[in-house]
């Protein structure tokens, strides 16, 4: 069964198998407005626990994406790249941003669960 | 101590505050002013709707001031010491972009003058500023002012601005005397009962309206203005992509005290008669690069890819040598990709010429291009 976490920079992690999807959270994408551009990593890239990995930028400002756990990054989301609206679209589904193959599992643990985010959403906006 | 200082206080509202948050905006600060960066369509939408159809802007923080003297003529010679302007030679009505510039000729601010069209105002100029720039301006102007010519602040006038393709059907309706203004004209005109002065003038590009009218019926003027066929409230998020599209400066970012208005590629807003005659702050710096070519210019930039280049963005040569830094960039709705705006040498600025762009330690290939990236649609 898929365990989903998130960090406190607005992103989600779906965990199947020691492979993480990740994302920006629906929260991230309403704020950020409309999404002009995303860079995701190339596979293949290590990443280790909050790197700068990949780039998503408004009309109004560029952000990065982290990786929330260390890791290889296995696949990246080509859809995005050329589509960068799916973000605003479907910021949690279709539109992820890259898979990363976890190295290191416990780091996992450090993050929020559902119910944690949408606790901290409130607290800070 | 400045006369005008607003350092620490908490951010002002415009008086069209409460109607912004009921039309959905999103509030962020900026020049000490709690603006509108967007409303419920979006910065996207709104930009483009502003392109296809007429937006409303609450331009309320920007600063409104008049100078009262005896005539015109000696008005219009104690404005002339400080902008680089003709504007002795300015027709009643008739509206002018200049600059407020240092003894090095820098640009302390840019501003809108407009000589009143009304023979009861003669010997007046009003004088719209940026409101980042208010407290510098005034007393920068107060300070050089003959004892016959004084400055007054308007804060309590409101300005709004409507702009785009269906702004002059939207005025015709509420006023055919402001529908009748020339670009870069003014008068005062009655929209819906309210005595306002209007400008045919934008900062989108667009042809469009900037309308001055009391705080106290500012309300009521942009609800009968958003009541009107294709009017939609437009934040300053698009004001900044329309304005980029456009090839506008916006002071503090492409224009500033360490920029001359040559450079700036702003040569034209300084008339045959002030080039001969200097009399302006700067006017030895200015008058050399007239004639011999400023070091540096503003050029537009256009990255190759799709990755927008922000300001800060380092512009290099294809062998590496560091020609300048964008001062805007972003993303153009109606060009559909990343347009930025920034300084390069001389020898650099023809259009075509290919530069790489640093951003995020890459570089990333882009060409000088001409300005601006979407033409300009004024009512000539």
């Amino acid at each position: 069964m898929a365990v989903e976490r998130y960090t406190k920079d607005h992103e989600w992690i779906r965990v199947e198998d020691g492979i993480g999807t990740v994302g920006i959270t629906e929260h991230a994408q309403e704020q950020l407005g409309d999404i002009v551009f995303v860079e995701v990593p190339e596979p293949g890239r290590q990443a280790k626990q909050g790197d700068a990995v990949a780039v998503v930028e408004s009309v109004k400002a560029a952000s990065d994406v982290f990786a929330p756990v260390s890791g290889e990054v296995v696949e990246a989301n080509a859809d995005i790249a050329t589509q960068p609206a799916l973000v605003n679209e479907d910021a949690q589904g279709k539109a992820w941003f890259f898979k990363i193959k976890i190295s290191n599992p416990a780091e996992l643990d450090g993050l929020m669960d559902k119910a944690a985010y949408q606790e901290f959403v409130k607290e800070t906006s | 101590m400045s006369a005008y200082s607003t350092a620490n206080e908490p951010p002002k509202h415009t008086p069209l505050h409460r109607l912004n948050l009921d039309l959905g905006a999103k509030m962020v600060p900026f020049a000490g002013y709690e603006m509108p960066v967007h409303y419920r369509l979006g910065i996207l939408k709104e930009h483009l709707h502003t392109r296809a159809k007429a937006g409303l802007f609450d331009v309320s923080h920007m600063g409104q001031a008049i100078l009262v003297g005896p005539d015109h003529t000696t008005t219009a010679l104690a404005l002339e010491k400080l902008v680089p302007a003709d504007v002795l030679n300015l027709a009643p009505g008739q509206q002018r972009y200049s600059q407020l510039l240092n003894e090095d000729g820098g640009i302390i601010d840019d501003l809108m003058l407009t000589r009143p069209a009304s023979p009861a105002e003669v010997g007046r100029l009003m004088l719209v500023v940026n409101a980042a720039r208010k407290e510098v301006d005034y007393n920068h102007i107060s300070e050089r002012l003959p004892a016959s010519v004084r400055l007054e602040p308007l804060p309590e006038r409101a300005l709004v601005a409507l702009q785009g393709p269906s702004a002059g059907q939207v005025m015709l309706e509420l006023s055919p005397a402001a529908h009748a203004l020339a670009f870069m004209t003014g008068a005062t005109v009655r929209l819906g009962g309210i005595d306002c002065h209007v400008s045919r003038s934008g900062y989108t590009g667009e042809d469009g309206f900037e309308i001055s009218v009391p705080a106290a019926r500012v309300n009521e003027l942009a609800r009968l203005l958003l009541a009107q066929d294709g009017v939609e409230p437009i934040g300053l998020g698009a004001r900044d992509s329309l304005r980029l599209e456009a090839g506008l400066c916006l002071y503090g970012h492409d224009i500033d005290e360490a920029t001359s208005p040559v450079e700036a590629g702003l040569a034209w807003s300084i008339q045959k008669r002030r080039r001969a005659e200097g009399g302006f702050p700067g006017a030895r710096r200015i008058g050399e690069e007239l004639a011999h070519g400023a070091k540096r210019r503003r050029v537009g930039i256009r990255p190759d890819g799709r990755a927008p280049a922000r300001e800060g963005t380092e512009i290099l040569a294809l062998l590496g040598e560091r020609l300048g830094t964008i001062t805007s960039g972003g993303f153009g709705p109606s060009v559909n990709g990343p347009i930025a705006m920034g300084y390069v040498p001389h020898g650099r600025a023809l259009a075509g010429t290919p530069v790489n762009l640093m951003v995020r330690g890459k570089a990333l290939g882009a060409s000088v291009t001409g300005l601006p990236f979407v033409p300009h649609r004024y009512a000539r």
